[in-house]
């Protein structure tokens, strides 16, 4: 292992080594991740949207109890987590496709990152702090 | 059709409108019962129903054309037939769902 892991000494062309990994350079995890976080998606969707229906017509207070309560916090909170996730790939995806000056496709993936976190914790903290009533 | 564009387009509107489920969850979360009110104000508002309502068909229709994508990464539905009925199951599908939630949500009283 250690070995063929040398650069010097590797047996494997340069064309086998960036083989398969496509322009986000990290091979098929983003894909398999995009699906995952779809299908997670796709069963949380009607959860959530009852969720959001229930909330309807209340005030502040009213909202904070529902969204406090711990399965509705549990489910946003994996809602979240899979939205975010599965956007900032998909933004990834989209930048790839159409930017193609390398310093601009840099900073573009990275205010993505920065966005995509951004927006997941924010939401999240907001779920923490109706949940434990601060 | 082309209606990988629209996948797209319905994926960066969706991206764009997380803003507002995080203000929702913020002004929730937030000390006053204001920064709650506000949500409600612009949400309530013409301007902010349809936004609203563009993001619910946002959201349905990517749901629906990503399932479909879906169905095509599991190998089925490639033949020209097929695929013409699941893109045009996703189109119409989008509509009818947003339409739906949105009458269920006139019925339960909560849009004022």
């Amino acid at each position: 292992m250690s070995a063929s892991d040398t650069p010097k000494r590797s047996m494997r062309t340069p064309l086998g080594r960036v083989r398969n990994l496509g322009a986000a350079h990290s091979g098929t995890s983003d894909f398999w991740r995009q699906r995952l976080t779809a299908v997670a998606m796709t069963l949380l969707m009607l959860p959530v949207i009852v969720v959001v229906m229930m909330t309807l017509g209340s005030n502040q207070a009213g909202a904070k109890v529902i969204l406090g309560s711990l399965p509705v916090a549990i489910i946003m909170m994996l809602f979240i987590v899979a939205s975010a996730w599965h956007m900032k790939i998909g933004m990834q995806v989209v930048i790839e496709d159409y930017v193609h000056n390398e310093k601009l496709k840099l900073v573009s993936i990275m205010l993505n990152n920065f966005f995509s976190i951004a927006v997941a914790l924010a939401s999240i903290y907001a779920i923490i702090k109706i949940s434990s009533g601060v | 059709m082309a209606l990988s564009i629209v996948h797209r387009a319905t994926g960066i509107a969706l991206y764009v409108g997380t803003l507002l489920l995080a203000w929702w969850l913020i002004a929730a979360a937030s000390g006053s019962a204001a920064a709650y009110s506000n949500v409600q104000a612009f949400t309530g508002s013409i301007i902010g129903r349809l936004i609203v309502f563009g993001y619910t068909w946002a959201l349905m229709h990517h749901m629906l054309s990503g399932i479909r994508h879906f169905v095509w990464d599991l190998g089925f539905g490639f033949k020209a037939n097929e695929r013409e009925t699941l893109t045009w199951a996703a189109l119409i599908g989008g509509v009818v769902l947003t339409i739906l939630i949105w009458i269920i949500a006139y019925a339960i009283g909560g849009v004022r």
